[in-house]
């Protein structure tokens, strides 16, 4: 039986403010342990929590890249649990008018664009975090985290595959980063996802039962919890066996997904309107405002390389999946013209060197990269040895010229030189040289690469094959 | 009735509290009383009024994002029955 897989992602993305959602207590990450609450966060009686303008401002503007909804009126409301982490007994959320709904982006997986719905857009409050011991009866809680701005990301259940899920994950995060609304760090927990899963047979319309998994704190998990689940829900399927409703937990470690030890309830979070936040009413002119200060976005920037520079769609989907990396590849265009060369170095040199990092964090600045290219296109070097510069420019962050200078290693272009060179790899290979001229014409690798070695990859590689076919040639 | 006692153990399990099978009764009783006194409100016809969530017209009460200072480690910790000086400390959880 063939299965169709149906998926909805939620996604967390902590809003880059300077201070929390309700109170002026310090966002920063990693300070020690309840040192930024006050009577506010910590849920202390008579205390009044204000909203913080800028999640709100953050919030038109995903709403706005997402081709939302933006509601005139939205209303904070109480979602009530008991959990050690939430001091207050509820996290203080939007229920039934979120601040943004009904959006949607499109996506592409091998070639195919599918637009996927956005169900919602909502502010909500950060919980605290829990420290375990497995030795020690107790938890430890860290309330700093308690009250940081977040804004929830609910899709529909259109994606289809966890490739899609992955590739939905990557666009909203560098529409995120593009809008400069969250900083987008998977491994301090600012941007987070959720995923519910489940399978049904193709052409039912009723869903299946789904599970929801948990802690995925990469794209690659996120696609990998996926798939694992999508084959485990199969399996069941096609043994009569019936899928549980539940909420697992990946684990990267062993790559399987875990039933969640220690059973909550059934949610009944008992939701009400907050009495003590007033409601947020927009106007025309507040979004208009927003509106302007939109940056150019991932699709139009795409759109804009392939026709501007020329670019491959793949090439361009590569440069603009991250601001940064976009930002480094026209800043390098600016000093250096010739754009397709440009995207060859970032996205196979470069990319490669930094392995997965940040481009920004790089230590080749966009000007040294232009120079370095400069230095190839002037003969002066040759592509391979760029190569190896590129490799050295990146570890102590030392400029082209200056490592061309140190190492000796300007192309040789000299025709005379390069001759001498071949003249005595002809008189010390007779053999090769008779072979050659009797038809193995592969052979002249063999020479080119006897040169290379004895110029230690510095002969201009056009001028070696011209000179050393005249020289064969006899 | 407007309230079962199977509700009122619901509602007394999500709020940590524990009844006794006397309380149960005794709160059942009563919720059921304050129940019925508020659905007198039902008989009025509210088809075309709006909800209202806050008795002020006021909306917009924002602050700008600017950090003001926390409250000391000591102090956060200060109402805490258990505490090692950084975290609070509650029964393990997982």
């Amino acid at each position: 039986m063939d299965f169709e897989t149906v998926i909805g992602l939620e996604i967390h993305a902590q809003v880059k403010t300077e201070s929390k959602i309700f109170c002026g207590c310090s966002t920063a990450f990693g300070s020690p342990p309840n040192t930024h609450t006050c009577p506010v966060c910590l849920g202390l009686p008579g205390v009044l929590p204000v909203l913080n303008k800028k999640v709100v401002d953050c919030a038109i503007k995903v709403g706005l890249a997402t081709n939302a909804q933006i509601r005139a009126t939205s209303q904070f409301a109480r979602k009530n649990y008991f959990y050690p982490d939430l001091p207050k007994g509820y996290q203080t959320s939007q229920f039934d008018k979120p601040i943004i709904e009904h959006g949607f982006i499109d996506i592409e997986t091998q070639g195919i664009s599918r637009r996927i719905g956005i169900t919602r857009i909502h502010m909500e409050e950060d919980a605290g975090k829990l420290i375990h011991d497995e030795r020690d009866p107790h938890s430890f809680v860290d309330l700093n985290r308690t009250g940081t701005p977040l804004l929830e990301i609910v899709s529909e259940p259109d994606i289809r595959s966890p490739q899609e899920a992955a590739a939905y994950l990557k666009k909203i995060h560098a529409i995120l980063r593009y809008l400069d609304v969250c900083d987008g760090n998977m491994q301090e927990g600012s941007f987070r996802c959720d995923a519910n899963i489940s399978l049904r047979p193709v052409g039912q319309q009723e869903l299946g039962t789904r599970t929801e998994l948990k802690n995925m704190n990469s794209f690659r998990n996120v696609q990998a919890a996926l798939e694992y689940e999508q084959r485990r829900q199969r399996d069941l399927l096609l043994e009569s066996e019936p899928v549980v409703q539940q909420t697992l937990l990946w684990n990267p470690d062993t790559g399987k997904t875990e039933s969640m030890r220690g059973k909550e309830d059934a949610h009944d979070y008992r939701y009400f309107p907050c009495p003590d936040l007033v409601p947020v009413t927009l106007t025309e002119q507040w979004i208009e405002q927003i509106r302007v200060t939109l940056p150019e976005l991932p699709d139009d920037r795409r759109r804009r390389f392939i026709e501007v520079y020329g670019l491959s769609d793949y090439d361009a989907l590569l440069l603009t999946e991250s601001r940064e990396r976009a930002d480094y590849f026209e800043a390098v265009v600016q000093r250096f013209r010739d754009a397709k060369k440009v995207a060859n170095w970032v996205l196979t040199e470069l990319l490669k060197e930094v392995k997965g990092g940040d481009i920004a964090d790089c230590q080749v600045t966009p000007e040294m990269l232009a120079e370095l290219l400069d230095l190839i296109e002037s003969g002066a070097i040759s592509g391979k040895i760029a190569k190896t510069i590129l490799s050295e420019m990146l570890v102590n962050g030392t400029d082209a010229a200056t490592i061309v200078k140190e190492k000796n290693l300007l192309q040789v272009s000299d025709e005379d030189e390069l001759r001498l060179v071949i003249r005595s790899i002809i008189q010390d290979n007779p053999q090769q040289v008779a072979e050659f001229r009797g038809g193995k014409q592969k052979l002249l690798g063999y020479f080119v690469g006897q040169v290379m070695q004895q110029t230690k990859g510095k002969a201009n590689p056009k001028l070696v094959n011209d000179l050393l076919t005249k020289e064969l040639a006899g | 009735m407007k309230i079962s006692q199977q509700e009122v153990e619901h509602v007394a399990h999500l709020a940590r509290l524990h009844l006794s099978r006397e309380e149960l009764q005794t709160m059942t009783g009563q919720l059921d009383t304050i129940l019925s006194y508020v659905a007198k409100l039902d008989e009025l016809d509210t088809r075309d009024v709006e909800p209202t969530t806050h008795a002020l017209s006021v909306t917009n009460a924002f602050r700008e994002d600017a950090v003001k200072p926390s409250l000391t480690q000591r102090e956060a910790l200060a109402n805490a029955p258990q505490h090692n000086e950084e975290s609070f400390m509650v029964p393990r959880v997982l």
